[in-house]
């Protein structure tokens, strides 16, 4: 409540406020009115330029959210825009088609594949660089180099190489006598392979996050672990681990946040001309069903009660995430 | 643990690295030989000759060039309104004392978890009723300000400006504003090239909307590189060749900045 007072309280003073920057004539005008001036100048600045952000990003990113809601309780055509209020009925088609369950699956599926194995390697390499390494900012370096590739280059170049028939990753598994592998195709090794772009992409990222944490620990804790007896790996789990939890709940959220939403991985994985995850959906997310439903089928009401549903399912998963690593004893209560 | 590293770590820390750049030289050797060479599976994995010749393709089939201008002008121009809007909210909250700093300063911190992305629909037909789909400034808008931004800045300002400072320039006389543009804003710098440079590449590699809001031949290069592949998936040479030069510009960004890209993240993520 305050909030929104107070950012509508800055905005009527603009033109009292923006006087002081325009050096004013500084002998001729009495001292009270300038008192004034600056003593209105020190109350309202903080406001004015706090305004532009709250402003902008209620009409760009609030606003928009939360009329998703709106929309998607209407018959909303794409081109034909806004029509009748017809309650739940997007809800209720979007649960019945049978592509929302079979891609809340595999969204849900891809996301663990990329978020569990890329947080142990991530602190296992932040372990690592944790150390005096020679060229350490070359290592560091090293490591963030895929960031730079967008996920729409490393789905093509990821797509490339999980090739069903002449791919690396078959060959290569052909090198070593196994089978080579549909992963186009079979749904679960689809998800591997669209796992391993984001694991490719984040797990540098995250290394340097994890990395940041474990210098932060003060080196006196690991110098008493050692007078205690403690080895290497007890250290790295009694005193490492414990003291790099908050970063490590701010990795997963984020991760939560951003993996629920994956959309140009599995868009540009697939080969088939329909581009909807596969000839099956076996690897369509629920943001492409969000595409699918608003720019293909050109039905904005299912697409938003498709987005408000996985808004909500986003929000649950932060939830949970939050009470399991608090459950798991991951977050002590010592926690500043 | 400031240990001296044995052969292990360095040999499991190359092969990370390695692993790391395999995929974009895979990219780039693919790229460089001839489509009948890149049909036939695993080529020499040295390049061959024909890289310009793909990428010359390539640039005839997607306008490549249009594209690569529309992504450079619209990563500019968000990343610089982002850093000015957000060093000017950051100092705010930083710096300066006002009702309602605090539970401000929490939604914002809020705000950095919401997946505006999802708002897709109604800020399609926001801009379709200012008629702004199909231009580039249907994809510069929403990014004008980001939460992040200030709350990075925020935290960087905190302690790099020292109060005295501001005081002793207050009683010198100055403005609020001339405070801010003389003695916050110099020392913002280094955070602010840093949030410059991360608003920068994460607008570049941005896809979702740019897909919805941009029509085919006015592409950014995300939507564009999407175009070649799914008009040319058979042809991996030519599609390699096109993503290959489309990482050009971010990897030479890279290079000339990693160090300040590595610096960023660790300090983002400590104060965070």
């Amino acid at each position: 409540m305050s909030r929104r007072t107070l950012v509508r309280g800055g905005e009527p003073d603009t033109p009292r406020v923006s006087p002081p920057p325009t050096p004013s004539p500084p002998t001729s005008t009495r001292p009270t009115a300038r008192q004034r001036l600056a003593a209105w100048d020190v109350r309202f600045s903080p406001y004015l330029y706090i305004s532009p952000f709250f402003v902008l990003f209620a009409v760009v990113g609030l606003f928009p959210l939360a009329y998703t809601a709106y929309v998607s309780l209407h018959d909303w055509s794409l081109l034909g825009g806004q029509g009748d209020f017809i309650g739940l009925q997007n809800y209720r088609e979007v649960l019945d088609n049978p592509y929302f369950v079979k891609q809340l699956v595999n969204t849900i599926s891809i996301f663990l594949l990329s978020s569990v194995p890329q947080i142990v390697i991530a602190v296992t390499v932040a372990a690592m660089l944790d150390t005096r390494l020679r060229g350490r900012t070359w290592w560091r370096m090293s490591v963030l180099l895929p960031f730079v590739v967008s996920p729409v280059a490393v789905a093509i170049i990821f797509g490339s190489l999980f090739g069903d028939r002449y791919g690396l990753v078959n060959e290569l598994l052909a090198g070593i006598g196994l089978d080579a592998i549909p992963w186009h195709t079979d749904r679960f090794a689809s998800h591997v392979a669209i796992a391993t772009m984001v694991n490719w992409r984040w797990t540098g990222y995250n290394a340097l996050i994890f990395l940041a944490a474990m210098q932060a620990v003060p080196r006196d804790l690991y110098e008493s672990a050692e007078l205690d007896g403690a080895g290497r790996v007890r250290q790295f789990l009694s005193v490492t681990l414990p003291m790099i939890r908050p970063t490590m709940v701010f990795v997963i959220i984020t991760s939560t946040i951003g993996g629920l939403q994956i959309f140009a991985e599995p868009r540009l994985f697939d080969e088939t001309n329909a581009r909807n995850g596969g000839s099956d959906r076996q690897f369509g997310t629920i943001t492409m069903l969000v595409y699918d439903f608003g720019w293909q089928l050109r039905d904005l009401g299912r697409a938003s009660a498709t987005a408000w549903m996985l808004f909500v399912l986003i929000c649950v998963f932060a939830l949970l995430n939050y009470v399991a690593i608090r459950r798991l004893g991951l977050l002590g209560g010592d926690d500043r | 643990m400031s240990r001296r590293p044995g052969f292990l770590v360095y040999g499991l820390l190359l092969a990370f690295a390695l692993g790391s750049a395999a995929p974009l030289y895979w990219s780039f050797l693919l790229g460089s030989h001839t489509k009948q060479v890149a049909a036939q599976g695993v080529p020499p994995l040295l390049p061959g000759g024909h890289f310009l010749d793909n990428a010359q393709r390539a640039l005839d089939t997607v306008p490549f060039w249009k594209a690569l201008g529309n992504s450079i002008l619209v990563s500019s121009i968000t990343a610089l309104s982002v850093v000015f809007f957000c060093t000017l909210a950051g100092y705010a909250f930083a710096k300066l004392r006002f009702r309602g700093r605090g539970p401000l300063l929490v939604f914002v911190v809020a705000t950095m978890a919401v997946p505006t992305q999802l708002g897709v629909v109604p800020l399609f037909i926001l801009m379709s009723e200012f008629g702004w789909t199909g231009s580039v400034w249907a994809v510069i808008i929403p990014w004008l300000v980001t939460a992040f931004g200030v709350f990075f800045m925020r935290q960087y300002l905190v302690d790099a400006v020292p109060d005295e400072l501001l005081e002793a320039a207050r009683i010198d006389g100055c403005s609020q504003i001339r405070v801010f543009w003389h003695v916050a804003a110099p020392a913002a710098r280094p955070a602010a090239a840093i949030l410059w440079l991360f608003t920068f590449m994460q607008v570049w590699t941005d896809f979702f909307w740019p897909l919805i809001a941009l029509p085919h031949g006015n592409p950014t290069i995300q939507v564009a590189l999407n175009q070649l592949q799914s008009g040319f998936f058979k042809d991996y040479s030519l599609v390699l060749a096109g993503t290959t030069l489309a990482t050009v510009p971010l990897l030479v960004l890279f290079i000339a900045t990693g160090r300040q890209l590595v610096s960023g993240i660790m300090q983002g993520a400590v104060k965070g």
